[in-house]
């Protein structure tokens, strides 16, 4: 009995000297009890897929096709332009909603900030990083470019500013061009903007 | 007749059940300490090909999740971001940094960066990203805060025990969808309580327990 216990004991240390304790860092991949099962012959996005030349499981569009569901067609609200014209639309093309602005402010924050900052005037986080050229929204150049040639930018991207066409959605583009003419319009506006009995307060 | 079974043989039942009892319970305490994700997956951090600090990109410089994962809320899977997105800045941040040659080769010339993915369900698994994040489900109840990660760890176990948790009890763990992608946010219980059981209530959230919400 005496060695059956001291085996045991022994036994019970090697055991959880070699395992060792739940939460342990690790480097080596997880154990998968029934890999058949956890791991199929199926591809899964973003992995590496032999069975293609170039390795990716996440295909590439074929050039000249466009997938399911995507906006393809030449109108203004897909492309930003007067149709047969490389002139951008003047106005977005699409009524611009309450939800629409508070959309464009989320994605605003999301995708422009960084850069831009959340005030449009270039002074993002990346500035201090040695990002030196970022537009300020504000400069009256921008101000007065046609709401199509801003879209454009965002998909195409324009000087150093990357292309976010396939970053952001069509919808949302123009979701942050109305929230950035919100933004111009802040900076630019007049005490005659504001309501005629809050004049007041700033008449000081 | 004596000698057939000597004395000590009197104490040997005894004896073979309190064996039996030991190495029962110790592979019972075994397996259910051992057998499960909470111990197979969790701490899994492996090395990557690019040191890429989530400290750094989302808590020290405050860009949301969605700005690189901006599949997320269209999508049942969490993108990688393409190489494109990152040179959106290291076009000019540490543009020369030799930590980012892969990037920059992946941006030039479309050369894979192969990621070695941390956070995996099996493959009869279906778990869906978009569904989970706008309604008010944060990245912290999965990911563990992967904002603060110099390098992804593999913080909660995704068994299905973690999965039926928040499944029974929603109101538990949502919030408000304005505060998804603040992993810093502290929520009480209390207030979570009453938060939780709010939005349970207006969005009509019936988290599904049928076996084929997650299996197919």
């Amino acid at each position: 009995m005496r060695y059956f216990l001291l085996g045991f004991v022994l036994l019970c240390v090697l055991v959880v000297s070699v395992a060792g304790f739940r939460g342990s860092t690790s480097r080596k991949p997880p154990i998968e009890v029934f890999p058949d099962m956890d791991r199929q012959l199926k591809l899964r996005p973003q992995t590496d897929a032999s069975f293609f030349e170039d390795g990716r499981s996440s295909r590439l569009h074929v050039p000249g096709t466009v997938a399911r569901g995507s906006h393809f067609e030449g109108t203004p609200f897909n492309t930003g332009l007067i149709p047969g014209t490389t002139n951008g639309v003047d106005v977005i093309p699409v009524p611009v909603t309450r939800q629409m602005m508070q959309r464009g402010q989320e994605r605003f924050q999301i995708s422009c900030l960084p850069c831009h900052g959340a005030l449009g005037d270039g002074n993002g986080i990346t500035k201090k990083y040695g990002m030196a050229v970022v537009a300020n929204l504000h400069d009256a150049r921008i101000v007065k470019l046609p709401d199509g040639e801003i879209f454009n930018v965002i998909t195409y991207g324009r000087g150093l500013m990357g292309a976010y066409g396939s970053n952001v959605t069509v919808e949302d583009r123009w979701a942050i061009i109305a929230y950035v003419r919100a933004l111009q319009r802040s900076r630019l506006a007049s005490v005659n903007d504001v309501p005629a009995e809050m004049q007041s307060m700033f008449k000081k | 007749m004596s000698d057939i079974f000597p004395k000590w043989t009197n104490r040997l039942p005894l004896k073979i059940a309190i064996g039996a009892v030991l190495i029962g319970g110790a592979l019972t305490a075994g397996t259910t300490y051992y057998f499960t994700p909470k111990y197979t997956r969790v701490g899994y951090q492996p090395i990557q090909p690019i040191s890429f600090s989530h400290e750094i990109h989302a808590a020290q410089l405050g860009i949301d999740c969605r700005y690189c994962h901006n599949g997320v809320e269209k999508s049942w899977y969490s993108n990688i971001p393409a190489a494109s997105t990152c040179m959106n800045c290291h076009n000019q941040v540490a543009k020369d940094s030799p930590k980012l040659e892969l990037v920059r080769e992946s941006a030039l010339n479309g050369k894979l960066i192969s990621w070695v993915q941390v956070h995996k369900t099996p493959d009869y698994v279906y778990f869906n990203h978009s569904v989970h994040v706008n309604r008010g489900v944060s990245c912290v109840k999965c990911h563990g805060q992967v904002n603060h990660a110099e390098e992804v760890r593999h913080e909660k176990p995704l068994s299905m025990t973690f999965c039926l948790e928040c499944h029974r009890d929603p109101a538990k763990h949502l919030r408000d969808p304005k505060d998804v992608y603040n992993l810093d946010l502290k929520i009480s219980d209390v207030e979570q309580e009453k938060m939780g059981t709010k939005f349970v209530h207006d969005w009509k959230v019936n988290a599904s327990q049928n076996c084929s919400a997650c299996h197919r």
